[in-house]
């Protein structure tokens, strides 16, 4: 539609510069709280989610160095075994539900989506403001059922302990209920959007991979976290009135839940993963200087991720008492997913082939995750077997996997994208040279942290225990070194981020070069992104092309922008 | 699109381009919107079919104590809503702000008919004691699991009827707004869209009747 109009009415197309030095952006343009607070400007609402998920990050962080603490010794050091069920409960559902599922899509990518497709905001931008304000009233219930009574059933919430427990279980899954639809809303918001308001030019071929990931993480939010609604809402309804679905006392079935469960959470981790190969798509190929290697593969394989991943929920049930049917075909279903994300890892090898690799912080948190990320997935792969999967089941290892996965994946590529896109959010360079120290020390930490999980869990060491026998002792203390070391890791980045604020060199509009429109735009954006409508026409990995050919508008100003000021230099006309 | 041809400034926001382009976002949300209902139900509708496919005697026997009329009555009465929304959508197309108040008043009546019929379908059940899962102290069907097949029916058609209740809420809020002349051909985004929710709402219904009351 947009092409053929463009056709229609001959526009003319000119390059224009990029205000370097722009003295009215999007943090100035409206001043105030109350300018934040109701904002309805997609840039703004996603640092709001970004300072609310790093809070809860923090939160979730100190409790697992609590627990880390706890099991320096076998036996009882800080916390009585009852104390630390709510906490490791807590970290596991704040961890989750507040701060990963929250993280990439609806802090970066409610920032980066709309200017990444060249569009003035999301499609609904009142709506985006709503799912932020759910997301807090969600929290705000999470964080009541702190005061009122820690949950002690892990972040599974599962039946039939769930329904017994005297703990606060349905104010926090009343918390997760409502923090579903606001991940439901962000979804549908982004599909529209990137469906919708695609600037004049960019077909489905030139969008970033960033976007081609947020979009298969946007459907699964769409398809699955009504699951988790229902569930939950079962589950409070059984506490509340005794509807006895989930509660075998009164004739109903636990397994069930767990399915139900697993139907919403296991397409969930692909919520929190997906949204993470779209950063990293986008640093390996510009620290790379190169095209990405297999543009459509890495497109179509997050596509095939969101599909699989939505039919492999039975692996976490193989000693439920599922069918040995199902539990094999969930096994080879498993092992299927692994076939898309190795698509994925071995197109970002190639990208990087030959290519001038930078080794800038970004790129090293990205060199982080294809490591991590890949002993997360190949351990995952072998808790997909059956055979292991029984012996392996319940013990350290799988939490040393799904760490892997999450902490070595999702976080770092978030890592990546924060220090990536610091420029563009803050107009503001970060201090490179206590970047890389910070990655170097989070990279050591995290693996003293886990890889004895590994270990230990291969042994024997069941998960969720709150002492243990004493040839754990040696692995648990090194854990535990590990996990300070991460902690310390954390605050650095904390404290050099925050004086780059404050004191930090100014950013140019585009300092590592990147092809993409987002980059296309000072630092920091303008109120409404662009001054003018971009057209585009080269594709977002366009390294060959000189970095002058990238600024392209509508000639004139239509009336939607009225900041006509920035039309510097008309370059050429096409 | 009767509206798509002409372009009503005012109601575009600042960051589409034009009317046309407004209108089919709002469309393509409230389709995926539809989509997360039908998942929302999906949940209920698969613990329906578990417990039904391993206790099939149980819901034919449980099913006996539904009052199949009074639940046919219903299914006719959404079904007629359903019209009525309709006729209000084709009413605002065709700039007929007057039809489109009557026919949304009519919805609204047949919407509270339902409930109406659906509050002395549940309190003659309440009465002998058919109440979910541990309250349950009914003793006309000899099964075990008596309670959970109304535990599931209590779930479901009372999820429905909150759904039934949140519609009249948004036709009432619409009422408010066809009187202030909001709508017109030009523009009837919200008048489409909760027509959209209010089939949806029925056509939960037509699978929730059959399955619930028509299996004995």
């Amino acid at each position: 539609m947009e092409q053929a109009s463009l056709n229609a009415k001959k526009l003319k197309v000119r390059y224009f510069d990029i205000d370097e030095n722009p003295s009215e952006h999007y943090l100035n343009a409206e001043k105030g709280l109350k300018s934040w607070l109701l904002t309805v400007d997609h840039k703004r609402i996603g640092l709001m989610y970004l300072a609310s998920v790093i809070l809860f990050f923090f939160v979730g962080g100190v409790l697992a160095v609590v627990l880390r603490t706890e099991l320096f010794t076998p036996t009882e050091n800080l916390m009585n075994a009852d104390t630390y069920n709510r906490i490791f409960t807590l970290h596991g559902a704040i961890m989750v539900f507040l701060f990963i599922i929250p993280s990439i899509p609806a802090a970066l990518g409610n920032f980066l989506l709309p200017m990444m497709l060249g569009a003035k905001d999301v499609a609904f931008p009142r709506l985006n403001l709503a799912s932020f304000y759910i997301y807090s009233v969600g929290a705000i219930f999470a964080l009541i059922s702190l005061a009122v009574n820690p949950i002690d059933t892990g972040w599974t919430f599962y039946t039939p302990y769930s329904i017994q427990t005297g703990s606060a279980v349905i104010l926090i899954t009343l918390g997760v209920f409502i923090m579903g639809f606001s991940s439901i809303l962000t979804g549908m918001n982004f599909i529209v959007t990137i469906h919708k308001l695609r600037a004049p030019g960019l077909t489905w071929g030139k969008l970033p991979l960033f976007i081609w990931a947020m979009y298969a993480t946007s459907i699964i939010q769409v398809l699955a976290t009504p699951v988790l609604a229902i569930t939950l809402g079962l589950l409070i309804m059984e506490r509340f009135l005794g509807i006895g679905i989930f509660d075998p006392a009164l004739g109903g079935d636990p397994v069930l839940y767990q399915h139900f469960f697993w139907f919403y959470s296991h397409p969930a981790v692909y919520i929190m993963i997906v949204p993470a190969f779209g950063v990293i798509s986008e640093v390996i190929s510009t620290f790379s200087r190169k095209t990405i290697f297999g543009y459509w593969a890495i497109a179509m394989s997050s596509l095939a991720i969101a599909f699989i991943g939505s039919l492999v929920w039975g692996h976490h049930m193989f000693v439920s008492g599922q069918s040995e049917l199902s539990t094999v075909v969930f096994s080879f279903l498993t092992f299927f997913v692994g076939i898309p994300t190795g698509i994925k890892i071995f197109n970002w090898l190639a990208t990087m082939y030959k290519g001038s690799i930078d080794m800038k912080t970004p790129m090293l948190y990205a060199m982080i995750f294809l490591f991590l990320f890949t002993i997360g997935g190949v351990t995952g792969i072998m808790l997909g077997a059956i055979s292991v999967n029984v012996h392996l089941h319940d013990t350290y290892y799988v939490v040393a996997h799904f760490h892997y996965v999450m902490m070595g994946g999702t976080v770092m590529a978030f890592l990546a994208g924060i220090h990536f896109w610091w420029p563009k959010m803050t107009g503001k360079m970060y201090s490179e040279f206590w970047g890389r120290i910070a990655a170097v020390i989070i990279f050591i930490g995290f693996n003293v942290t886990f890889l004895p999980q590994f270990i230990m869990g291969s042994q024997g060491m069941p998960r969720r225990y709150f002492n243990y026998i004493e040839q754990f002792q040696s692995m648990h203390q090194l854990s535990t070194i590990g996990s300070y070391l991460l902690g310390i890791g954390f605050l650095i980045i904390g404290a050099y981020l925050l004086h780059s604020l404050f004191r930090g060199e100014k950013a140019s509009s585009n300092p590592f070069g990147s092809r993409t429109l987002d980059w296309m735009t000072s630092s920091p954006p303008a109120h409404h992104n662009f001054n003018y409508t971009p057209v585009v026409y080269n594709g977002p990995y366009d390294f060959h092309k000189p970095i002058a050919d990238f600024t392209i508008g509508i000639a004139g100003s239509d009336e939607h922008h009225g900041h006509g000021e920035t039309v510097k230099a008309d370059k050429a006309e096409a | 699109m009767a509206q798509a041809s002409s372009i009503n400034k005012s109601r575009v926001q600042h960051h589409f381009m034009n009317a046309e382009q407004q209108f089919s976002s709002s469309k393509l949300g409230m389709w995926l919107f539809l989509f997360t209902e039908i998942m929302f139900f999906g949940g209920l509708f698969v613990a329906y079919i578990i417990y039904r496919s391993w206790n099939p005697e149980l819901f034919t026997m449980a099913a006996t104590q539904l009052d199949t009329m009074l639940g046919a009555v219903n299914t006719v009465v959404l079904i007629g809503s359903s019209l009525t929304i309709a006729l209000a959508i084709r009413s605002a197309q065709l700039n007929d702000t007057k039809k489109i108040f009557y026919y949304l008043l009519s919805t609204i009546a047949l919407a509270t008919v339902f409930l109406v019929i659906k509050y002395f379908e549940y309190t003659a059940k309440f009465d002998v004691g058919i109440l979910p899962g541990a309250m349950y102290t009914f003793e006309g069907i000899d099964h075990p699991k008596a309670n959970i097949f109304f535990s599931i029916y209590y779930m479901m058609t009372g999820l429905h009827g909150l759904h039934v209740l949140i519609g009249i809420g948004l036709m009432l809020w619409l009422l408010v707004r066809v009187k202030a002349g909001d709508y017109s051909s030009e523009y009837y985004t919200p008048v489409e869209m909760t027509g959209l929710y209010w089939h949806i709402v029925d056509i939960i219904w037509i699978f929730l009747f059959p399955l619930m009351y028509l299996i004995d």
